[in-house]
């Protein structure tokens, strides 16, 4: 981003902005790029549009990692999520100039958005190891078993991601999923990309395991259909899609192998975000067994 | 050496009044479908007729909605906690009160063991209305908010399989939330159904809090996409959860579904043997295998497999296959002709495939619906047998060799409902109960059931939990 002259004149060195998947970050194997205005339509940089192969690779990755993530114990999970917002609070400034670039904020509303994002970061930090304990339970059955409840991720989740909110909305729908076990493809603002980008650059020096975020830049009308119809995705977060037919037609799709579908609804970003976003991508197990002696 | 047989012990049928036919139960009362042809119930283990039964159209699916939505709005919604509480304990005794009819009738309906539906469904279903009548004036300490408010109507539509057992996992949540409902029974099995609905113009429950709608597809479909209903729930096949799942796309209604599962049942050399072969017949021929979570993929280390396999078979070879209403029974009917023609196919399919089938001698009755208990050995993970729901007493046999082989052969599969484990050593019940992605995963033993425990599939099993506090968050907005 660019930031204000001092007094001596320098060419700033301009980043390309690639995808993140599976801890790397490729470029769109398509070879496309599409641009990224800022609010008043001044060019920003050219963002990678991520493909449906894309799509496939990052829910490969999403697979691949889950085993490993949500073996984690609760523990460390919470320990990687905090240290996402420690390292975000490290790039305060970038983010900042980011959000208030791509949303048309003033750079005192977007540091708010940005704090907003690592608070939501480490709020989510802290529910790790107390999920099981407000969601799971103790089952007084009527016979001689010890019987217990408890939650587990369900897999794979794509995420396509709010288109307003670029970062704060983003942080929502991705810290909710991950802090479970789940791991994530999101899908990010198509005309404010540019924070998802960062983000997944601090997803990569936080000890986040390569692969338990990914994030692609691009079109979610254009991608999430792959997303919603693949077979090895178990839910799908539909809140980017703005039009009533389109979801409709996504979340038909996502019942071809049963996923577990949140529809898009009225959010605010700002508000406390409660569980049902964490309980949205649980399972719940339960276990017997008998008890003597 | 000759065996003790047993002399028949058939449970009375008087205590049973069957009426030739039936209505719908729609606004509190039994109405003439308006546009549906009347279909007969037949008694699976004899094809007797047994009544004949209305088929609801959607003109009498749409007359049920607008009552359960009159109800929902002028009676149940705005009652107190407290008093839904008590039509739910006195639903609750009158099905205890009447629970040698309902066992009879069930067993009549659907072919189960009358030791079955005697001493588990029926007694089940009087605990599931008392556990949830305990929740309806305690909503707000559910762990959904401070504020859990009922969706509405509940469209709800449940399998043959458990017939009064569903129905209540249905609408006892249901009731206690503060929805009203619209329940429509399986085809084969309804008169239970109907039953329930006599218990609640006894309870003096208000019209159109309950209804019952009979029919198939067509009333199940017409119910499900009727727009006046806020809330779905489905047990059943896949794949008609599927297609629900589709139907509902688009829409605000909320949705939750119990699909089909193919369990493994896991079984580690050390486990102690006479228990593990008990739990695996119970797992697999219990309810003739017309279980959701039946432990039809039975996976044995192969280190005791020639023991564990001798014993089965010879446990087997002690099951007795008959009348349902006989006390001795341990295999009932198959539910319908359609049923017993896909196990048959499906079990076709297995020894064409290679697999090697196994039946213990038994006299099948001549006339209804029977399939002897049978096992497949020398099954492999690609075998169709291994892979689709049979939904019948219908065993297939794989064998592994390390814990880890068995976890990755018992999730091999689309499904995640349930699944069995068998050893003496807690800690590697814990290390399994851990990778198994099932919803409910039975420790030397299986298919448990309380109204207490939360139950439910992982993956294509479907979504959402019965039972439970979490059963009860399914009805509950928040």
């Amino acid at each position: 981003m660019p930031t204000k002259d001092t007094a001596t004149p320098r060419l700033e060195v301009r980043k390309t902005y690639k995808l993140y998947i599976g801890g790397a970050f490729p470029r769109s194997e398509s070879g496309r790029s599409y641009v990224v205005n800022d609010a008043k339509g001044k060019f920003l940089a050219n963002a990678s549009q991520a493909s449906r192969k894309d799509a496939r690779d990052a829910v490969v990755a999403a697979r691949k990692a889950f085993g490993g993530w949500h073996a984690r114990t609760a523990y460390n999970r919470g320990q990687v999520l905090y240290r996402i917002a420690e390292v975000m609070e490290g790039r305060h400034q970038q983010f900042s100039a980011e959000v208030a670039a791509g949303e048309g904020l003033s750079i005192s509303k977007a540091r708010a958005v940005v704090d907003a994002s690592i608070d939501r970061w480490v709020w989510y930090a802290g529910w790790a190891d107390k999920l099981a304990q407000v969601v799971g339970s103790s089952n007084p059955v009527a016979g001689p078993y010890f019987d217990f409840s408890l939650p587990e991720a369900t897999g794979v989740v794509a995420v396509l991601a709010p288109q307003d909110s670029s970062l704060l909305g983003l942080t929502s729908v991705i810290a909710p999923a991950i802090v479970s076990g789940n791991t994530v493809v999101a899908v990010s603002s198509y005309e404010r990309p540019l924070p998802a980008v960062t983000l997944g650059e601090v997803m990569a020096t936080s000890d986040v395991p390569g692969g338990v975020v990914n994030i692609l830049t691009g079109s979610a009308s254009e991608i999430g259909p792959w997303l919603a119809s693949h077979q090895d995705v178990n839910a799908i977060d539909l809140c980017g899609i703005t039009s009533e037919d389109e979801a409709r037609d996504l979340e038909i799709a996502a019942a071809g192998n049963l996923k577990r579908v949140r529809r898009p609804a009225e959010e605010d970003w700002t508000a406390d975000q409660g569980l049902s976003r964490l309980t949205q991508y649980l399972e719940l197990k339960t276990v017997w067994h008998p008890i003597g002696v | 050496m000759g065996r003790f047989e047993y002399a028949p012990a058939p449970e009375s049928r008087a205590i049973v009044d069957i009426k030739s036919s039936y209505g719908l139960f729609v606004n509190g009362q039994f109405v003439d479908a308006t546009d549906g042809k009347p279909f007969k119930t037949v008694s699976p283990a004899s094809e007797e007729v047994l009544a004949e039964v209305s088929e609801a159209g959607p003109a009498d699916v749409d007359k049920a909605v607008r009552a359960a939505r009159k109800a929902y709005d002028k009676v149940w919604g705005p009652m107190s906690g407290k008093d839904r509480a008590k039509y739910l304990f006195r639903i609750a005794r009158l099905v205890q009160e009447r629970a040698r009819e309902l066992a009879v009738l069930e067993s009549l309906d659907n072919g189960k063991p009358i030791r079955e539906s005697r001493d588990v469904d029926i007694p089940l279903v009087a605990a599931h209305f008392f556990y949830y009548a305990g929740w309806a004036d305690k909503l707000e300490y559910a762990g959904v908010g401070d504020d859990p408010r009922p969706w509405g109507v509940a469209g709800q539509v449940i399998p043959w399989n458990f017939p009064m057992l569903m129905l209540a996992w249905k609408i006892a949540p249901a009731l206690a939330a503060g929805n009203t409902v619209v329940l429509k029974p399986a085809e084969t099995t309804p008169l239970t159904a109907l039953a329930f609905a006599e218990i609640c113009q006894q309870a003096d429950l208000p019209p159109g809090v309950v209804n019952i709608v009979t029919g198939a597809g067509r009333t199940g479909q017409a119910l499900v996409e009727h727009w006046g209903v806020d809330k779905v729930a489905f047990t059943g096949s896949t794949e008609v959860g599927r297609a629900i799942a589709k139907s509902v796309a688009g829409t605000d209604k909320a949705v939750t579904l119990e699909l089909g599962g193919k369990a493994a049942n896991i079984v580690f050399e050390d486990a102690p043997i006479d228990q593990t072969i008990e739990g695996i017949v119970n797992g697999i021929f219990f309810n003739q295998g017309h279980v959701c979570c039946a432990g039809s993929r039975l996976l044995v280390q192969e280190s005791v497999y020639d023991e564990v396999l001798a014993r089965l078979k010879r446990r087997m070879g002690t099951l007795r296959v008959g009348d349902p209403l006989d006390k001795n029974t341990d295999i009932g009917a198959i539910n319908s002709s359609a049923q017993l023609a896909k196990i048959r196919e499906l079990s076709q399919i297995g020894e064409d495939e290679g697999a090697e089938r196994w039946s213990p001698e038994c006299e099948l009755p001549s006339e209804g619906y029977w399939f002897p208990p049978t096992v497949f050995t020398g099954v492999s993970q690609a075998h169709r047998i291994a892979r689709e729901e049979i939904f019948g007493p219908v065993l297939s046999v794989l064998t592994f060799r390390t814990p880890a082989e068995a976890v990755e052969k018992a999730n091999n599969t689309p499904f995640g409902l349930s699944a069995g484990i068998w050893t003496d050593k807690g800690s590697r019940i814990l290390w399994m109960a851990n990778q198994l992605r099932a919803g409910v995963v039975w420790a030397n033993t299986f298919n448990r059931f309380d109204p207490t425990s939360p139950f439910g599939g992982y993956k294509e099993s479907g979504y959402g939990r019965e039972g439970g506090r979490h059963g009860l968050e399914a009805y509950l907005a928040h």
